[in-house]
């Protein structure tokens, strides 16, 4: 019992598994799954589709955060991404073949990913904050946006493309396996070879760990270059979702959903150590909690609210301050057992 | 040959000067850079449309920013310490939100404004208890106040609501004329410069502020040398909190109404217009005068491309880069000086 408690995914899936019941318990039809045509239906499914693009852009954060930064432009960079995707197909003479589609994904993330390498030499090379480094795009990136698009909301009608975030495959949504894709890729990359651990080197780090012997400009820069790529595959997946290219609301406050699913994950913004696992888990929860205050009848728009309320919890839980309190009252509990040195985790 | 040496000491006497001024006025250089940008552009914006250079375009440059000028004065303070807040637009949004409908129940504005004040002086608070306190970054703790700023605005209403009071519209419709040249000013106008006055004079001429200054400079020793580091802190985000509040009044004089939606991405702009005035981000190294040549420049150019009749997306982007450029700059100046 005290292993499980002392995992560090514990507390992360703890608060998903409560989510659910409370959600089960006040709408037991949410944890229904229907099967219509060999496809699945159901809240649940539901989740698992439209957490998607938020897990792409939450995977990226998270090397960026165990590198000790953050990347503010992910939103921008989906709306440019989207902005380019739709452009190329709307000016096509085929926008439901295949060939054209794919282009115009390959160029969509292409984009993405030279604006992730822009914040990424910023970072890296020119050593500028993280936070205003992104901030430069995050500023720039709607406009360009909005560029590409002529100022307008380009809509498409293009089959293949729609299939991206409304299609299924294999009775599930085939925006989930493309972030299970993602999560597989970012898995393996980081934790099957040396990346992982020279990115926490990094993070905790940079200078000792340049000292050593570690890239840490590359893997810096490398980390941005994804997350800008991730987020790139993300917007082409909400712009399939609505079928248009909207520079203003593309990917607007994603990256604090991001950020905030990294957090309740257990990774530090501190820098250093992270887990992918439990970025998977705060996604989950946040797309949980959303999806929670939908059918709690609040306005989408004072959602915000409760994100907020989840934000302090899990900070002051994280809060060594309150966990030093805690641990003493702990201690003034049960006084009779043996004093332990608690280590943090 | 005595000519010679004559100009030759004659350029290092000038250059001699000049490195005094560089290194006695360092933190001062990057103000005058930004300032140069403002003049260059202002020039450059009337010789291009002729009519640039009026009564009306200048008035309307401060009056139409006056909310963003109280926003950086409050941003000012917290990125000296170091820190930074996100939560000034969702909070001005909020004050506003909040104002408004007070005022709609009946309530006179001689209550309603002293709330607004004081809701956001909250909201800094709470930031400043999660930061100090709980050891929450900045960043987090002003995320969350953002979020949750904006949720309430959302609370008070979901759509707009007018304004009707006659002492806040007062504050944006009355014009002060009176100056040489027909520029004018509004009640709005004033209390903004009455901020950045204040502002100024505090960081400069109090005891607060020059703590504020050492705890940028560097934290540790402002502590060991027995400053009250965080008290100091918590009213910063308490100052800001107030100007966001300050900025809600304002605001929703300026339009006549209030909507849940204003200021989404106003903290963006706050914090461009303050790091192109020249603050350092790191903290410790900055001035409410820069923040302002800041407003300005981000103004003028808000200004410009509406003269131009292009789109709007275009500020976003000249202020991205124009940020890009001041970054860079104060980049190299700090490595400079730290290689020193």
């Amino acid at each position: 019992m005290k292993t499980v408690l002392k995992h560090r995914l514990f507390w992360p899936i703890a608060a998903l598994l409560t989510l659910i019941v409370i959600n089960t318990i006040a709408r037991p039809s949410f944890i229904s799954i229907t099967v219509q045509n060999g496809q699945l239906y159901g809240p649940l499914i539901d989740i698992l589709r439209n957490s998607a693009p938020l897990m792409l852009v939450a995977l990226g954060m998270t090397l960026v955060i165990a590198t000790r930064g953050i990347d503010l432009s992910v939103g921008a960079i989906m709306a440019v991404s989207g902005a380019v995707a739709l452009t190329f197909i709307s000016g096509s003479s085929d926008p439901n073949g295949l060939p054209t589609v794919m282009i115009a994904i390959g160029l969509g993330v292409l984009v993405a990913l030279v604006l992730g390498a822009w914040n990424g030499f910023l970072v890296a090379i020119v050593g500028v904050q993280p936070i205003i480094a992104t901030l430069v795009l995050m500023l720039a990136g709607r406009g360009i946006a909005l560029l590409i698009t002529g100022g307008f909301i380009t809509t498409i009608n293009s089959e293949p493309y729609r299939f991206m975030a409304q299609g299924y495959q294999f009775g599930l949504p085939f925006a989930f396996y493309v972030s299970l894709a993602a999560i597989a890729v970012v898995a393996l990359l980081e934790r099957r070879t040396a990346l992982g651990v020279l990115t926490e080197a990094v993070g905790i780090n940079p200078e000792a760990s340049r000292l050593a012997g570690v890239r840490s400009r590359g893997i810096i820069w490398g980390a941005y270059a994804a997350s800008g790529l991730l987020a790139g595959l993300a917007g082409i997946l909400y712009s399939s979702n609505i079928m248009a290219a909207d520079a203003n609301a593309a990917g607007l406050y994603i990256e604090l959903d991001a950020i905030l699913a990294v957090v309740l994950g257990g990774t530090s913004l501190m820098g250093g150590k992270f887990s992918i696992a439990g970025t998977v888990v705060g996604v989950f929860t946040i797309q949980t909690l959303k999806s929670t205050i939908t059918f709690l009848g609040v306005p989408p728009a004072v959602s915000p609210l409760f994100l907020a309320i989840v934000v302090v919890i899990v900070v002051l839980v994280q809060s060594p301050r309150t966990r030093e309190h805690l641990t003493r009252l702990g201690r003034s509990i049960r006084r009779s057992s043996a004093p332990k040195v608690e280590v943090a985790s | 040959m005595s000519t010679l040496t004559a100009t030759d000491s004659r350029s290092s006497a000038l250059q001699q000067s000049l490195t005094r001024f560089r290194h006695r006025h360092a933190s001062w250089i990057p103000v005058f850079a930004a300032l140069v940008i403002l003049i260059v552009m202002l020039v450059g914006a009337q010789l291009y449309f002729g009519n640039f250079l009026t009564p009306r375009v200048l008035s309307a440059l401060l009056l139409d920013n006056a909310y963003l000028l109280i926003l950086a004065v409050g941003m000012t303070f917290v990125i000296l310490t170091g820190g930074i807040d996100l939560s000034v637009g969702a909070v001005m949004a909020f004050t506003g939100m909040l104002g408004a409908s007070l005022l709609s129940t009946g309530l006179p504005s001689a209550i309603a404004i002293p709330v607004m004040l004081l809701v956001g002086a909250a909201m800094g608070l709470a930031v400043g208890v999660l930061v100090l306190f709980f050891d929450v970054q900045p960043f987090i703790a002003s995320l969350a106040a953002m979020f949750a700023a904006r949720g309430l605005a959302f609370m008070v209403s979901l759509s707009s609501i007018k304004v009707e009071d006659p002492a806040i519209l007062w504050l944006q419709s009355t014009r002060l004329q009176g100056a040489p040249g027909g520029f004018y000013l509004t009640p709005t106008g004033i209390i903004a410069l009455t901020v950045v006055l204040v502002g100024a004079l505090v960081l400069h001429y109090t005891r607060f502020g020059r703590t504020i200054y050492a705890i940028g400079g560097n934290e540790q020793s402002a502590r060991l040398m027995g400053l009250p580091v965080v008290r100091t802190k918590l009213f910063v985000y308490v100052v800001s909190g107030l100007c966001a509040g300050l900025a809600g009044v304002v605001f929703t004089a300026y339009t006549g109404a209030s909507y849940p939606l204003n200021g989404i991405g106003t903290e963006l702009d706050t914090i461009a217009a303050v790091v192109i005035g020249g603050t350092l981000l790191t903290g410790g190294s900055g001035f409410v005068v820069g923040s302002m040549i800041g407003v300005f420049v981000y103004g003028t150019i808000k200004t410009v491309i509406s003269f131009l009749g292009a789109d709007q997306s275009w500020t976003r982007i000249s202020i991205g880069a124009l940020l890009l450029v001041f970054v860079v700059v104060q980049r190299l100046i700090v490595a400079r000086s730290s290689r020193r």
